[in-house]
């Protein structure tokens, strides 16, 4: 439990070292979140759909933990380079609990920064619908956060290079990002798409996130928490496998 | 402490180690000596846990690496060729970390670190980040860490690549230091001959996965006739150097490694 606990502070403790970051990881989704708001909230208006930030906001937020997510796992690759890594491997502990602690680690991180996030679609201008609701949140952003970092050591325990980290941001990140529904509704796609759609886990966290922070879902919430628990679970197994076999 | 008997490992049709027999007594600092890609390291990696050998077999402290893997892997410690350090993290917690993965009582991994941090100079510089040191201080940190969990065995791969000859002096008063006061049987390579003839007690010479002799640094020099070790090194391997050769058995491995992975 000691060695879990240690490798997720190390993740904590050098997240909140990073400053830098901290603001440039925010820095995208804000713009999404303004330019994208501000600029098709009118067009969004018109069509009958209500206000663009309003349904944006969870998006955006959805966003921000898919990449913190993936990066978390990615660091696995910085960890291989820097040498870190061995440090862990040969240690006379097993290789799940290393996995779970970083995993853990960078679930926390993501969901620190997804409630930044959201403070900053706060200041912005969105409001969630009720308070209930809003307590609600954290759980679609938790499993989020747990599905993605699982995924993203999946991941990483198989990349040994940056070129390979440039692939996986283009044909898998942003298709997941692009196709969750974070930026449009999910009703009356044409067929492919909306089959697309579904395919995409991240469609049911930021649908979830949109249930409880503006009592608007495409699924139902059951759904979605069903989907998202029995995907994380498939990832955790996919990681926690693909970790085990690391070789150096 | 460590017996290893006709040890082989090959990667596809390239024989890396070959039939290497050895014994390493308790307490004892041994040397194992090779050109570049003579097999050192993969027997180091087959020592430590992270390769499975392909035949022969290794006891460490009467254990078997291949079948007891975390048992063995609380009695030995390791320094790597590169760095292995969180480089973000100051020197306490890279020690704390170290500690709490080798389960070290809270207690004495407190006492410990602050002794070895002040053996090796680190103490005032503990609460700096790793990437703020110097080469030779990271390479200190590393070895301090390795005496952390006190360790039987200590495995040294090349630890004084790099560094100058005050840090290279320094780092061996040190090994020496802990080899005497808390019986460490320390198993190092290195490329500097004279650095093996002081600090070891017996010294080992691996060329094309080969082990072609063993004994103390006197008998090898008795044995080929010449009077330093590094002529005796050079007498028992030839003086043609193997860069290529040693470089095609890494890239077959990765190359193997590749393959494994897309398959």
């Amino acid at each position: 439990m000691s060695v879990v606990f240690i490798l997720w502070l190390r993740e904590l403790k050098r997240y909140t070292r990073s400053r830098a970051q901290i603001i440039a990881s925010l820095g995208q989704p804000t713009l999404y979140l303004v330019v994208l708001g501000f600029g098709l909230g009118p067009v969004f208006r018109q069509a009958g759909n209500g206000s663009y930030l309003q349904f944006l906001a969870p998006g955006v937020v959805g966003m921000t933990i898919l990449f913190s997510s993936i990066f978390s796992g990615v660091g696995l690759l910085f960890d291989r380079q820097f040498g870190f890594l061995k440090e862990t491997l040969v240690a006379p502990v097993p290789r799940l609990q290393i996995m779970i602690g970083r995993t853990l680690g960078g679930a926390t991180v993501a969901m620190l920064q997804g409630t930044l996030m959201l403070l900053v679609c706060l200041i912005a201008g969105f409001r969630p619908v009720s308070l209930a609701g809003g307590l609600m949140a954290p759980f679609f952003m938790l499993l989020i956060a747990i599905v993605f970092c699982a995924l993203g050591t999946a991941i990483g325990s198989g990349l040994q290079d940056m070129q390979g980290f440039q692939l996986i941001m283009n044909f898998l990140v942003l298709p997941i990002f692009f196709l969750s529904g974070a930026l449009f509704p999910l009703d009356n796609l044409p067929a492919a798409l909306s089959f697309l759609t579904r395919l995409d886990p991240l469609s049911y966290g930021i649908d979830g996130l949109r249930g409880t922070l503006i009592a608007a879902s495409h699924f139902s919430t059951v759904t979605n928490f069903a989907v998202l628990i029995a995907v994380a679970m498939a990832f955790l197994a996919l990681g926690a496998r693909a970790f085990s076999r690391i070789q150096l | 402490m460590i017996e290893v008997h006709n040890l082989s490992k090959s990667f596809g049709t390239v024989e890396a180690v070959r039939e290497v027999s050895f014994t390493v007594k308790a307490g004892e600092i041994f040397a194992f000596l090779g050109p570049n890609g003579a097999g050192k390291t993969t027997t180091i990696k087959m020592l430590t846990t992270l390769l499975r050998p392909s035949s022969g077999s290794i006891r460490l402290d009467g254990l078997d690496p291949v079948t007891r893997q975390n048992d063995v892997r609380k009695r030995f410690g390791i320094v790597f060729q590169d760095p292995s350090l969180d480089q973000d993290l100051t020197a306490w917690e890279n020690m704390q970390i170290h500690g709490v993965l080798y389960h070290v009582p809270r207690a004495e991994r407190l006492e410990r670190s602050e002794t070895l941090l002040k053996l090796f100079d680190l103490w005032d510089r503990k609460d700096d980040a790793v990437k703020t040191f110097s080469g030779g201080m990271r390479r200190r940190l590393e070895i301090a860490r390795g005496f952390l969990h006190t360790p039987k065995i200590l495995f040294l791969d090349e630890p004084t690549l790099g560094l100058d000859p005050q840090s290279r002096n320094q780092l061996w008063t040190h090994v020496k230091h802990l080899n005497q006061t808390e019986a460490t049987t320390v198993f190092l390579t290195t490329h500097y001959m004279e650095e093996a003839d002081r600090v070891a007690h017996r010294v080992g010479v691996i060329d094309h996965g080969k082990l072609v002799a063993q004994g103390s640094s006197q008998e090898l020099k008795a044995q080929t006739g010449t009077d330093s070790l590094e002529q005796a090194f050079l007498a028992l391997t030839g003086t043609d150097i193997r860069e290529e050769k040693a470089a095609s058995g890494d890239q077959l491995r990765q190359f193997a490694q590749m393959w494994r992975r897309r398959s």
